[in-house]
């Protein structure tokens, strides 16, 4: 687990005082009016603001990326420092849509802010600010949304990046699944860094930061139908740290990905597309927990498609594999990393696994969700 | 076809008189259905198909296999010329990778 | 996880390996009749560690690939029905009927749900009085026990608004129809472990006698898989043909007679059809007459639905290794895992699909 701020107390959270007379989302709270407004100054704001965060600009007329949700305008401004004359701007976007919303060891929210630093992080960009877009049921309980709002608010400044702007619609009970999020990041990529699939050469070697798949089966764990008891909890993690510390470094990455749905081998299937270019990897190197083997086992599913949050895939050239495992395994978030495989010329387009008994399987871009299967 | 995983039975209950249980794959734990391995008993392994215990897994011949399988091949090699072995090519080339 | 991690030791498996390519003298034709084992060789490539001219053929044992046409659209109209919550496993799932599969009837707004075990749609049925529950009872012999506890249960229970859609198929008879076949090329079987642990071993005794074939019963890890090929093949290289268990850790000659008795007095033998193969006499099991009340094609009247298995797959010729898959004029065609049409097709280890899978590789495609 990563997350260094406060514990979240499921059970502790209540919402501030003019909330209380609606429990739940009611139709007006995505109206624009006076409950609108409540919701934002009495549930929201308190769970995004980060004090501190960024340079205040006041001389200037211009809050720190920290002050600009509290001005709640219709856009937020951003006041860049010199080092974005040389950057470039990365720009992303992610919807949240899991169910359940609360799994072990987090929730929706933490997927939101994680999901889109990630992304930009895998970018080579150093993530400045979050917008958030939430889209409500009617009938939702405020104080859970309270604790996924307190959530998103925590991870973000635990990463350093500011919520910054935001928006809620609310529908009719019955159109949606209590809350979806869509969160939008934007962020500096230093000049000098270029990464992307045209990148990849073959005798580049393939990086993963950590055990993978626990986030996808603790998730598992407690959907409707398929539940089971076990100690597996999400992993979900903001990487721009450790790529910060990969790049660095020095390290001659060719192109970085954040594994989610399909896992690492919809990761590895889809580089290998884009770069034209086959993967071959070794399975017995790959790092997967033994509870999280062992719970595949018995819902025959393959780790290497099970969803992930937080795990980071680095092609890096061959000469400079050794000293990127040890830059990734210097980092906390990196301590369970591993070469597991390499780029190769054959096959493009194709990952090839060494299997653990030594044979060789296509390693296959899963067609839809992942579902038990009895044979 | 037939997924069916060996785990071990940790509790045993009734259930409106349906024989319950609960196994562990290895850290992993899920009710099973123990209707059709009756004299089952805490601590024993069980092989779960779809939710229900098939059958006891019998330690005695899963170590017998094991035993039979570690003594394949065994005289050979002792009478092996090493050099020969040691030229004999593995089937594929090994990948470089780090545990 | 104890008693699966030993069985797929890198070591010992080099060892069956080596006592394999000692024993072979010239070309045999294996069959793994269960769906888990192909599972198994295509997961861990044991077919390209195998000597040249041992060739494995895939045979038709996942259940959920062999389920009829005409059963799955049944499922499909069931499904659709107002006020029924379709349960399923998940594989079954996203099999295409003649036109759908089950992802599209939930998208359409029915209630289709993913179930882990039988006993989970029961349960739903005791939660849900005023809904019609429907469990789409597919598998060979190892599921059956578990599909005949629900009804059993349901009627000592009286819940009465839970139904069984049957579609049990049987591994003996479809060894004895690839036998039949003139054209039979498979020399050996590896017979489905679990499915034995169920039944026991006395079916398959008589199937060796008749077509003078060995069986060896096979358990599902690498080494269970390579310790069945490696008996087969020190059979046939001696010249004899015999009934033998590799996987006695699972199989008691006699099976489990407890769950015997439940299938026994749930269920009945009936033909079958096999998709993408045809009708196999007395190769399956549907609901007794004393379980008719729970019978889900009776309760949704859709037996009447019938439905041809498409003209150009050649599926059944594919899992008898007489053709290989990319000789099918519909090979990636009309047919791919997209859309599949023979059983071979639909599941990711079906040879079809394996082929389709594999079909970009420079290297030889291993057979």
């Amino acid at each position: 687990m990563s997350r260094s701020g406060e514990p979240l107390d499921l059970e502790g959270w209540t919402c501030p005082a003019p909330l209380r007379d609606h429990p739940t989302v009611v139709m007006g709270h995505g109206g624009g009016g006076r409950l609108s407004a409540e919701l934002v100054e009495h549930l929201f704001l308190p769970a995004f603001d980060a004090p501190g965060l960024g340079d205040s600009d006041e001389a200037a007329g211009a809050p720190g990326v920290a002050g600009v949700l509290r001005q709640l305008g219709d856009a937020a401004v951003l006041r860049l420092g010199p080092e974005a004359a040389d950057a470039r701007l990365a720009f992303s976007t992610d919807s949240f849509v899991v169910r359940p919303r609360f799994f072990p060891g987090g929730n929706i929210g933490d997927l939101a802010v994680h999901g889109t630093i990630n992304d930009l992080a895998v970018s080579g960009a150093r993530p400045l600010a979050l917008s958030v877009g939430m889209i409500l049921e009617e009938g939702m309980a405020l104080d859970e949304l309270g604790v996924i709002a307190r959530t998103m608010g925590r991870d973000a400044r635990d990463a350093g990046v500011a919520i910054v702007t935001g928006d809620t619609k609310v529908v009719d009970a019955g159109h949606g699944d209590g809350v979806y999020l869509n969160t939008a990041g934007i962020g500096l990529v230093p000049a000098g860094v270029d990464l992307g699939a045209h990148r990849v050469r073959p005798g580049d070697r393939v990086l993963v930061s950590g055990p993978i798949g626990a986030h996808g089966i603790a998730v598992l764990s407690v959907r409707d139908g398929l539940e089971f008891g076990s100690a597996i909890v999400t992993d979900s993690a903001p990487l721009h740290g450790l790529v910060g510390a990969l790049l660095e470094a020095g390290v001659a990455v060719s192109v970085m990905r954040d594994p989610t749905r399909g896992g690492l081998a919809a990761t590895l299937n889809e580089l290998a597309a884009a770069a034209g270019v086959g993967v071959e990897i070794v399975e017995r190197a790959v790092p997967v927990p033994d509870d999280v083997r062992a719970a595949c086992s018995f819902l025959g599913l393959d780790p290497m498609q099970v969803a992930n949050e937080g795990k980071l895939v680095a092609f890096v050239r061959g000469e400079d594999a050794e000293r990127a495992l040890a830059v990734v395994q210097g980092h906390p978030l990196g301590v369970g990393a591993a070469l597991i495989g390499e780029v190769v010329a054959a096959h493009p387009g194709l990952v090839v696994a060494r299997t653990g008994i030594g044979g060789t399987r296509v390693v296959d871009l899963p067609l839809a969700e992942q579902l038990p299967r009895i044979c | 076809m037939c997924l069916g995983v060996p785990g071990r039975v940790e509790r045993v209950w009734d259930a409106d008189g349906i024989s319950m249980g609960e196994v562990d794959f290895g850290g992993v734990r899920k009710e099973v259905c123990l209707a059709y391995v009756p004299d089952v008993g805490v601590g024993a392994y069980v092989i779960v198909h779809v939710g229900f215990a098939i059958t006891t897994l019998d330690e005695a011949s899963a170590l017998e296999t094991l035993a039979l399988f570690r003594s394949i091949g065994t005289l050979e090699a002792e009478f092996a010329d090493p050099l020969a072995a040691a030229d004999s090519p593995p089937p594929t080339p090994p990948l470089e990778a780090t545990p | 996880m104890k008693y699966l991690d030993e069985f797929g030791d890198v070591e010992l498996a080099q060892r069956l390996l080596d006592d394999i390519r000692a024993t072979v003298t010239r070309p045999w034709a294996l069959m793994e009749v269960c769906g888990g084992q192909t599972h198994t060789i295509i997961r861990n490539g044991i077919d390209q560690l195998l000597p040249e001219g041992v060739e494995m053929i895939h045979g038709p044992g996942c259940p959920v690939c062999v389920t009829p046409l005409e059963m799955i659209d049944r499922a499909l109209a069931i499904a659709e029905q107002p006020g029924v919550i379709f349960c399923s496993f998940g594989d079954m799932i996203r099999v295409p009927g003649s036109h759908d599969d089950l992802f599209a009837v939930k998208a359409r707004g029915g209630d289709v749900r993913v179930v882990y075990s039988p006993l989970d749609a029961v349960k739903l049925a005791r939660d849900n009085p005023d809904r019609q529950v429907v469990f789409f009872g597919v598998g060979f012999e190892t599921t059956a026990p578990a599909n005949a506890m629900t009804v059993k249960l349901a009627r000592e229970q009286g819940i009465g608004n839970f139904s069984l859609l049957v579609s049990h198929v049987l591994v003996p008879p479809a060894i004895r129809a690839i036998m039949d076949s003139p054209t039979c090329r498979v020399q050996g079987f590896l017979a489905a472990g679990h499915v034995c642990t169920v039944m026991g071993m006395a079916q398959y005794g008589p199937l060796v006698q008749a077509y003078q074939v060995p069986i060896v019963v096979t358990g599902f890890e690498p080494l269970d898989v390579l310790e069945g090929i490696r008996r087969v093949l020190h059979q046939l290289e001696a010249g004899q043909a015999r009934l033998d268990n590799a996987y006695p850790r699972a199989v008691a000659p006699q099976g489990n007679p407890v769950a015997q008795a439940v299938v026994a007095e749930v269920f009945t033998t009936c033909d079958r059809q096999w998709r993408g193969i045809g009708m196999i006499p007395q190769s399956g099991w549907r609901l007794s007459p004393a379980f008719a009340d729970f019978d889900a094609e009776q309760r949704f009247e859709v037996a009447g639905i019938v439905t041809q298995e498409s003209p150009v797959c050649r599926a059944g010729e594919v899992l008898q290794g007489l053709i290989k898959p990319h000789q099918c004029a519909a090979f990636g065609r009309a047919c791919t895992p997209r859309s599949p049409l023979g059983a071979p097709m639909v599941s990711s280890e079906g040879a079809c699909a394996a082929y389709h899978a594999f079909r970009r590789l420079d290297a030889p495609v291993a057979s």
